[in-house]
């Protein structure tokens, strides 16, 4: 690393749309109520924004037309990127590289996803390349993969491991339960969560996100100007982000309990915020929980919990609100769904908000946090991107 | 140069049988007796026949194999080489396909004509592969006597399992069984007609003249192989010739059915694994005429894995849906749920058929990594394009991890296993089950490969590989 990012850019507004199932509005609508939601809270007129940084997976159009006719940003770059879950991270991290470099002082990165406008309520059949040999692949069959290895490589028993993973989604229902921007609102229990109907053995539906739409984006301005412009911008502290080399399900010798890019793209971020024992000096994360257990594998590749013992901090709440690292402290992916493109800039609408001390219920807000973190993991699953924040410099 | 006659044979039931009595009671009537085999709904003629032959070629040399023959009256298309894409899935490389068709002596016309080429010298061993999943109108009694199924017989003069001694035909044009083209079901005309002018005449034709040229009487022949429709027809035709019952071979129509253009061949397989050496077979096919053959069996009988048909019998599972057992054939549209993400093409299917139908995964000549599919960069070293491959389907797998996903297959049979697969080399696969219980699938449980239908993406058949618990593998080919 020749430099790091740290204190150098700041997020100078945030702005999230309600997620749900929002059959009453386009793609184009998300947009507009993300972004004017940003533009009001960095107090700043569209016109400041010099380019535009869009995450987005499944609109009909490509390029950053969605941005642009929504938007009406005329003469201005748009850089799309479709990184899957990933894309919003990809947006932030962009936008961070280009203000770093000098090139624009005030952009925007946005994502934005309409999973809702299909007609039916899945995701479509198969993925991948290949039209033959990821013809039947979906995600929670995919991430199910992960909670059968764990399981079986420590030596849990199904009922064990399932009533781990249960707790995750306890968790992230309590919290979402308080969130006002959240697509569901239910608190639940270990055995709704083991009673409910299996989706993919061993996940039940209370492991599994839904899919819902949703938008959200982020001013962001070099941090020497910030200041400027409110007195309490988020500062980025580091970023990292990695893609693991062949698709897992082809790779040998993968352990499917541990996952190269989550532990690289932690690193990365820790060695660029300075960071050296994440358990102690992250006060608040935001992780990919698209499935309980996606949850757990990244408490032990992010260096959360110790390798194979997550489970011990699980049961002891470790991770729950009044815990010692909160994590998806606004319902998660769980309570959020999950619109692909948006996700990662939702997740660090949340951080950013906890490190202002702005949440929308202050029954969710903590108290005394310095560091947050975000983090989205995607694909098949390969990719992972983390960003760390901080709400003062140094 | 020995003698021309039988090298290997093997056979195929699917996985699925269902009790007779579950398909009357669609139709709240009475049902005849036993279970008729069921194809799963990724199985048609096409991979029935692969699977005969992949069990056929166990005890053979692979490479040696010149001409393969496809055989059957329900093959998927109605213009393509079967035999080729067959060939392909059994990794056979320079032979001469040919496929025999729309009669139910297709399977010992293809018999018949590789003696000859054999005979001849033009080729020195020849896989006839025979499949048929044939459909009866629904409520009717054919739709409970067919049954589907695949059997396959080599042919060479090295080796000889069975030698042929005579081999007779017959022609007998007359509308007694058919089917239209384009039409889903058989037609058949009077039952009286079609035994007495077609069946009866035919075979006793065709049997006499057999033995005749074979030089032999009917007491010296010591299995009479006869092909049926029905539970009593190669009986009736037993008593016609004064052919002692306990002479005449089990039809295994209570267990699997009139499998129609492989009927022969699976009651030649199962009448050869109980055979001795110097035993005289006569096999008898009934189709517009009929083919008769007499054969001698020798010593080599005993390479013959004496588990080729049971190890199928003994690992079935139970239909019990009359509408699944319809849909699985194609005959009644399900709900389609959710379209495919993924599109095909005719260019990439040709392009990967390394991948898709020979299922070749990579090894590495530098670090010894394997890895599937064929990968041009090393995983390990990054060396390009020095590797050398070979072919997934000839090693056991063991589950490195799964999941059993209730909602991700087609509406008819919902439930699908994601299987993370690994081989003895530690190379990697991710593959669908099929052919499967819930209880089956579990971490370290031994799985193999099998050559199915995925879809009909750009209007052709999609073919790849999936992984099930092992039937073909068990004590014999490995």
């Amino acid at each position: 690393m020749a430099e790091s990012i740290k204190d150098r850019v700041a997020i100078v507004g945030m702005g999230c749309s309600k997620f749900g199932e929002r059959f009453d509005c386009s793609l184009s609508d998300l947009i507009i109520e993300a972004a004017y939601e940003a533009y009001h809270d960095a107090r700043i007129d569209p016109s400041q924004i010099e380019a535009v940084y869009f995450g987005n997976v499944r609109a009909n159009q490509i390029a950053g037309n969605p941005v642009a006719d929504a938007l009406k940003l005329n003469g201005i770059p748009m850089f799309r990127n479709s990184n899957w879950c990933c894309s919003g991270h990809v947006a932030l991290i962009n936008a961070c590289l280009a203000v770093a470099s000098g090139v624009y002082d005030c952009v925007m990165a946005i994502g934005a996803e309409k999973l809702k406008d299909t007609g039916f309520g899945g995701l479509g059949i198969g993925r991948g390349d290949s039209a033959v040999m990821e013809n039947r692949r979906t995600a929670p069959g995919s991430f199910g993969l992960i909670a059968t290895r764990y399981f079986s490589q420590y030596g849990l028993s199904m009922d064990e491991g399932r009533r781990m993973l249960a707790k995750i989604a306890v968790k992230n229902h309590a919290n979402g339960f308080l969130t006002p921007k959240a697509h569901f609102h239910k608190l639940i229990s270990v055995e709704d969560v083991l009673n409910s109907s299996i989706i993919a053995f061993p996940l039940t539906l209370f492991d599994c996100c839904g899919n819902s739409d949703g938008a959200s984006a982020a001013i962001i301005t070099r941090a020497d100007i910030a200041r400027g412009m409110r007195t309490d911008p988020i500062y980025v502290k580091g970023f990292g982000s990695a893609i693991d080399s062949t698709m897992p399900h082809f790779r040998p010798g993968f352990s499917w309990t541990s996952f190269p890019s989550l532990v690289k793209s932690s690193h990365d971020a820790y060695a660029m915020a300075g960071i050296r024992n994440p358990r102690e000096e992250i006060d608040v994360a935001e992780v990919h929980d698209c499935f309980s257990v996606t949850e757990m594998c990244i408490y032990e590749d992010f260096g959360f919990s110790a390798r194979g013992k997550c489970r011990s901090d699980i049961e002891e709440g470790f991770f729950e609100r009044t815990g010692g690292l909160p994590v998806n402290i606004d319902g998660g992916l769980k309570c959020f769904g999950h619109p692909v493109g948006a996700s990662g800039i939702r997740m660090t609408y949340e951080i950013y908000h906890q490190l202002q001390g702005t949440v929308d219920n202050p029954e969710r807000q903590l108290k005394n946090v310095s560091r947050g973190l975000s983090n989205t993991f995607g694909g098949p699953p390969q990719f992972s991107c983390v960003l760390i924040l901080g709400n003062e410099k140094g | 140069m020995g003698k021309t006659g039988i090298i290997s044979a093997g056979a195929y039931i699917p996985y699925y049988y269902i009790p007779r009595a579950v398909l009357s009671a669609g139709w709240d009537a009475k049902g005849s007796k036993g279970n008729r085999s069921v194809i799963n709904f990724d199985e048609d003629s096409v991979t029935l026949a692969f699977e005969a032959a992949e069990d056929c070629l166990g005890i053979l040399d692979r490479e040696k194999t010149d001409a393969l023959f496809f055989a059957s009256t329900t093959a998927p298309y109605a213009e393509k080489a079967h035999s080729a894409l067959v060939s392909t899935a059994l990794d056979l490389k320079d032979v001469f396909a040919a496929d025999f068709a729309q009669c139910t002596k297709a399977g010992t016309s293809a018999l018949r004509l590789a003696m000859d080429a054999c005979s001849a010298g033009s080729f020195n061993q020849v896989v006839v592969t025979s499949a048929d999943c044939r459909n009866a109108f629904p409520k009717t009694s054919q739709e409970q006597m067919f049954g589907d199924a695949a059997a396959a017989a080599a042919v060479g003069t090295e080796h000889v399992i069975a030698e042929l001694d005579a081999v007779v035909s017959t022609t007998n044009e007359i509308t007694d069984i058919w089917r239209n083209a384009g039409d889903q079901y058989i037609n058949i005309a009077e039952a009286r007609f079609v035994t007495n002018h077609g069946y009866m005449t035919e075979m006793v034709k065709a049997i006499k003249a057999a033995v005749a040229k074979a030089g032999l009487s009917f007491e010296q022949i010591d299995k009479f192989i006869f092909t049926t429709s029905n539970m009593k027809d190669h009986l009736t035709l037993a008593k016609k010739l004064k052919i002692q019952p306990e002479k005449v071979q089990n039809t295994f129509m209570m267990e699997v059915g009139y499998c129609g253009a492989a009927q022969p061949l699976f009651l030649l397989t199962a009448a050869l694994l109980e055979a001795k050496p110097g035993d005289r077979l006569l096999l008898a096919a009934y189709g517009n005429g009929a083919d008769a053959f007499v054969f001698t069996v020798t010593d080599e009988v005993s390479k013959l894995k004496k588990n080729t048909i049971s190890k199928y019998l003994e690992n079935r599972g139970e239909l019990r849906s009359y509408g699944q057992f319809l849909s699985f054939r194609g005959l009644l549209q399900a709900d389609p749920g959710q379209p495919y993400n993924i599109k095909s093409s005719t260019a990439a299917e040709w392009r990967l058929q390394d991948t898709y139908i020979r299922c070749y995964g990579s090894r590495c000549k530098k670090c010894g990594l394997t890895m599937f599919p064929v990968n041009r960069v090393c995983e390990g070293c990054h060396s390009l394009d020095d590797y050398e491959t070979f072919r997934a389907p000839d090693y056991k797998v063991k589950v490195f991890s799964y999941t059993l996903d209730n909602y991700a297959g087609r509406s008819d049979f919902p439930l699908l296993g994601h299987i993370i697969a690994e081989d003895e080399m530690g190379t990697r696969y991710y593959m669908n089950s099929t052919d499967f219980m819930r209880e089956d699938i579990q971490v370290d449980a031994e799985m193999e490969f099998t050559f199915r239908k995925i879809h009909n993406l750009a209007n052709f058949v999609n073919y790849y590989w999936k992984v099930r618990p092992v039937r073909r593998m068990k004590g014999g080919n490995d």
